[in-house]
């Protein structure tokens, strides 16, 4: 009798558990693509810790979309977006890639954020043959995966020469330690190009730290590095850990100004920073406060969508979408083959964030802004060209 | 020098929060020679809950206005914590171990293992993954002593957990329940044929556990700066660690074990690399199981056929 | 003549898995597919670590770090041996063969002595002291992949083309593979070799009183045990781009723990559908990603408590069938 009760109770478990599932499997597939419509994706980190980079990209794209939409689409078609959530995970990232091209059937692929999940998707696009434009990952391995695969933002090496010419010839400093985290393609690789630019414009690096992604306790790094002569501190990593890191610092007496670089950029880093962060610098690719024409529309109609003022990270999100969109006018027919051509002769495209000329090697030529953080925000401190 | 003491410092208040965390799953595991992997996660809802706690009573309008949240509402918060985390362990021994205490050992360890994993993934979908500042319960005030920066906090920390850990040495050697529970730690059978309601103490030993869990929690997060879901998942699995250095089932030894663990981890971070800060705690485990497997300060335990 | 019959169905199922790939790759497309292979590794990881937690008892919890070693073990032997072997053999189907069998098996072999050097200090403890330190070790080569700058660190190791590492792995190695795992773990478990692994399981001591050489027979186990999840971790470096510490975080020992959990604990066939149960899962719940967790904490808990045995228990598929052909009453064994 007991038996048959326990197989009972777990036979219902099981029954439940499995219409759960396959309740939600309908949903899953989705609409399919009509014949009159352009299926385009976009993979990002909607959850996990890096949810802020990925949420905003994805506004910036949908709101591209929208607009166009507006405007009649393209090619007498509606445009499609559809979304999908790596969580931050780059086999998800694959995953996602891969379910965009066999289920949602898109054209081409917006995505990602992060550089190894860039990587990881973007191996998967370029086998299958579907173009991949990618808006904010600043690692040069990305686009060296293959000729499907572009960006519309700029590379690492530059990145970290921004900063260290930054560091050298406007604040003047010769001493300057690096705090990285060693968990992250994006980091590690801005840390090299800082590197080796400070040391070639003859500042010297005292020391170099490093911590990963999820820690949260930086007490013995940031003793170490107080240790030193650094008059700065260059922390290339995401906003979750800087702010921390921050007030570590503040609290165990290192005064020194921190730099950084674009993944700085969410209101989380102000949030979790609070005075501490004042006075600190970070590269980006747009500055919210300092707009021509275009991009004050921009910022206008996604504060007025959304309710928040966009990141960095949604004004490319926004500009990878728009060439995108360009891209596949100027070819002439929704073929991933022809939209991939198209991308690659992309030549002084007007977007929010300067103009973008693709390169030989899929990336664009661009400059980059130094903002400074003040009262809890961030302002235009100076522009550097390539 | 200064770097040196600056990192016993910091090893030692992080170490009173393992030990601290310590202490629950020691004198669990000594009745119930059970690990409650969940504890860990008892130490995340406690911060949790000071979290929103001091949020519902208005931490933000007196951070604004640049004022030091009052000493009262500090206590407040903490017993609320306190409170919940207790409750917490309660139903979680209630609707997870008990039903399975009488089972063999794999049983409940995965069991264990199940309501860890339920509450980190719950705490993420209820706290949201992304770190959360704590608010300023303690308005921080930093000393430096010798180049050295101590902060209130630290001290804070300091004098809270030996406070805890004091009362909790007198309430098991002085009080009827503390010495059930050391009756249940010997021999849980012979306990119950002495009339001793094992149901309730092991209820007490919970609540306690978990309360003082919390307590850690709410001071990792005053010390920490910032909290996340998955929090109790290293600290928990680090106190652990403490608590069989020190001899599992001996309080002295949680705390003594916590301290070592703390200082050994910053240390570590310090002088070798904040890469292995990790991997050393699991070192010193296989260490001290492959050495010395009865703790620094416990008893060998024969096992009888 | 009986190894002749032996070698003789072993070539059909062979070349049945082989007839099978084609039809599964013109069925589906390739996201299923990748559903399809990830159910095939999950059995081989499932009804290896069944053989030490569930045959012998003994409760690893850190198996993720040896399916680790077998992956980064074969993605390297791969890539350096690539060349060699291209250059003798020719690019063909047979190099690329040659190449990944043999590194899955040096990655096999890497995983099988970590399982040696961790099994032996380990097995002396018991129960849950067991769990932890398998748990530790797991974490600390995850740690030590985490730092080994050859190996590419925490972004990991993806050889020398920046395309990734060569997708050698598809239907058919994939089933072959599993294939031969589990008969061997079968055929183990179900000789004298595996009755004595069972003995242990259900009373140490008594074993050791009958003379079994308890700690030899779990170390072996355990080292098969990992030696099978390094053949997983191998299969599964090349699905991927690149293999990363971050694939073998303590969730993936838990999902198999999940796996053979769900099958029961101890029984060969409920290993595998509990690895295919978790490959299929993951893929149903995508849209309830953040849950899944959630949701198999949850099965572990309500299974503990009300069928800890699992869907089979202790039994195997083709005991349930022998017994309702005999038609015996069953009688009921209730669990202590």
């Amino acid at each position: 009798m007991r038996i048959l009760r326990r197989t009972l109770i777990f036979g219902l478990c099981a029954a439940a558990l499995v219409s759960t599932i396959s309740c939600k499997k309908p949903a899953a597939d989705g609409s399919a693509t009509e014949a009159t419509e352009i299926a385009i994706g976009h993979y990002a980190s909607m959850t996990g810790s890096t949810a802020h980079f990925g949420q905003d990209t994805d506004r910036g794209v949908r709101l591209a979309i929208e607009e166009a939409n507006a405007r009649g689409g393209v090619l007498g078609k509606k445009l499609k977006l559809v979304t999908l959530d790596t969580r931050g995970d780059s086999a998800e990232a694959a995953n996602a890639v891969n379910r965009l091209i066999d289920v949602e059937k898109v054209s081409a692929v917006l995505g990602e954020v992060a550089s190894s999940l860039s990587l990881a998707g973007g191996r998967v696009a370029q086998r299958r043959k579907i173009p991949m434009i990618s808006p904010t990952s600043t690692n040069p391995k990305v686009t060296e995966v293959g000729d499907y695969i572009f960006r519309v933002c700029f590379i690492d090496p530059f990145q970290g020469k921004v900063m260290a010419t930054f560091a050298r010839q406007n604040l003047k400093f010769d001493k300057v330690a690096i705090l990285k985290d060693v968990k992250n393609d994006y980091s590690i690789g801005l840390a090299d190009a800082f590197r080796k630019s400070f040391s070639a414009l003859g500042g010297t690096i005292v020391v170099e730290q490093s911590y990963s992604q999820g820690d949260t306790d930086f007490s013995a790094q940031v003793t170490a590095i107080r240790g030193t002569q650094a008059q700065a501190v260059f922390v290339p990593g995401y906003y979750s850990e800087v702010g921390t890191i921050a007030r570590t610092a503040d609290r165990l007496g290192l005064k020194v100004p921190l730099l950084g670089g674009d993944g700085w950029d969410s209101p989380d880093l102000f949030k979790i920073g609070g005075d501490a962060i004042n006075g600190s610098y970070f590269s980006d690719h747009f500055a919210p406060d300092v707009a021509t024409e275009k991009s004050k529309a921009f910022v206008a109609n996604f504060t007025k969508k959304y309710g928040q003022a966009p990141t960095g990270l949604g004004a490319l999100g926004y500009e990878a979408a728009l060439v995108l969109i360009d891209s596949i006018k100027r070819a002439g027919k929704n073929d991933p083959a022809a939209i991939r051509d198209a991308i690659a002769a992309t030549k002084d495209f007007e977007g929010v964030t300067g103009k973008i000329t693709i390169d030989a090697q899929r990336n664009p030529q661009k400059s980059a802004v130094v903002l400074k953080v003040e009262g809890g925000k961030a302002k235009f401190e100076t522009s550097i060209a390539p | 020098m200064t770097q040196f003491l600056q990192q016993l410092i910091n090893g030692l208040s992080l170490g009173s929060i393992y030990a601290l965390i310590a202490l629950g799953y020691t004198m669990v595991y000594g009745i119930l020679k059970l690990i409650n992997f969940a504890h860990g996660e008892v130490f995340m809802v406690g911060a949790y809950t000071g979290f929103y706690a001091a949020g519902f009573l208005g931490v933000a309008d007196f951070e604004a206005q640049n004022h030091s949240f009052p000493l009262y509402l500090a206590l407040l918060v903490l017993i609320i914590a306190m409170a919940a985390a207790a409750l917490l362990g309660m139903t979680i021994e209630f609707l997870a171990y008990r039903p399975v205490r009488s089972a063999p050992r794999l049983t409940p360890l995965i069991t264990a293992i199940g309501v860890s994993l339920f509450l980190q993934n719950a705490g993420m979908l209820l706290f949201s993954p992304n770190p959360q500042r704590y608010p300023a319960i303690l308005s921080e005030v930093r000393f430096a002593v010798f180049g050295v920066i101590v902060t209130n906090i630290k001290l804070t920390i300091f004098a809270v957990a030996l406070c805890l850990m004091f009362g909790l040495h007198l309430f098991v050697q002085k009080t009827w329940t503390g010495r059930a529970m050391r009756a249940l730690s010997f021999n849980i059978d012979a306990a119950k044929l002495m009339g001793i309601d094992t149901n309730q103490v092991i209820r007490v030993t919970f609540a306690i556990g978990s309360a003082l869990a919390a307590a850690g929690g709410i001071l990792f997060g005053l010390d920490q700066i910032t909290i996340n879901p998955l929090m109790g998942v290293l600290t928990g699995l680090k106190a652990f660690v403490a608590a069989v250095l020190g001899g599992i089932g001996s309080i002295p030894g949680a705390v003594v074990g916590g301290l070592l663990i703390g200082l050994a981890e910053q240390l570590t971070a310090g002088y070798l690399s904040p890469e292995y800060r990790d991997a050393i705690t699991f070192l010193i485990l296989i260490l001290i199981l492959l050495l010395k497997p009865e703790g620094l300060l416990g008893v060998v335990r024969v096992e009888k056929v | 003549m009986r190894a002749l019959i032996r070698f003789g169905i072993a070539a059909l199922i062979l070349l049945a898995i082989y007839g099978l790939e084609f039809g599964v790759e013109a069925a589906f497309t390739e996201y299923v597919q990748r559903i399809i292979l990830l159910a095939g590794i999950n059995v081989i990881l499932a009804v290896g670590l069944n053989l030490i937690n569930g045959t012998t008892g003994q409760f690893s919890i850190g198996h993720a770090g040896f399916m680790a070693v077998g992956a980064y073990g074969a993605a390297f032997v791969g890539v350096k041996l690539a060349p060699p072997v291209h250059g003798a053999l020719g690019s063909g189907p047979l190099a690329d063969a040659v190449v990944f069998n043999v590194a899955l098996l040096v990655g096999a072999l890497f995983a099988g002595i970590s399982g040696l050097i961790v099994g032996m200090p380990s097995l002396r403890l018991r129960g849950d002291y067991l769990a932890v330190v398998t748990l530790g070790f797991g974490e600390i080569i995850r740690i030590l992949f985490n730092n080994a700058t050859f190996l590419g660190s925490a972004t990991g190791y993806s050889g020398d083309d920046p395309s990734g590492l060569p997708a050698y792995t598809n239907f058919f190695w994939v089933f072959a593979w599993a294939t031969a795992i589990v008969t061997l773990i079968h055929n183990l478990t179900f000789s004298q070799t595996g009755r004595s692994l069972t003995a242990i399981r259900e009373d140490e001591i008594a074993a050791e009183a009958m003379a079994t050489p308890t700690t030899r027979l779990k170390v072996t186990a355990f080292a098969i045990s990992a030696a099978t999840a390094g053949v997983a971790g191998g299969l599964f470096a090349h699905m991927q781009a690149g293999v990363r510490p971050e694939d073998f975080r303590f969730e993936r020992s838990i999902d198999m723990i999940v796996m053979i959990i769900v099958g029961g604990l101890g029984s060969i066939s409920g290993a595998i559908l509990g690895g295919i149960f978790v490959a299929v899962s993951l893929e149903l719940m995508r849209d309830l990603q953040q849950y899944r967790l959630v949701l198999y904490a949850l099965l572990l808990i309500v299974i503990m408590i009300v069928r800890p045995e699992g869907l089979l228990g202790t039994r195997e598929l083709h005991h349930l069938l022998r017994r309702k052909k005999t038609a015996k009453p069953a009688t009921p064994t209730e669990s202590a």
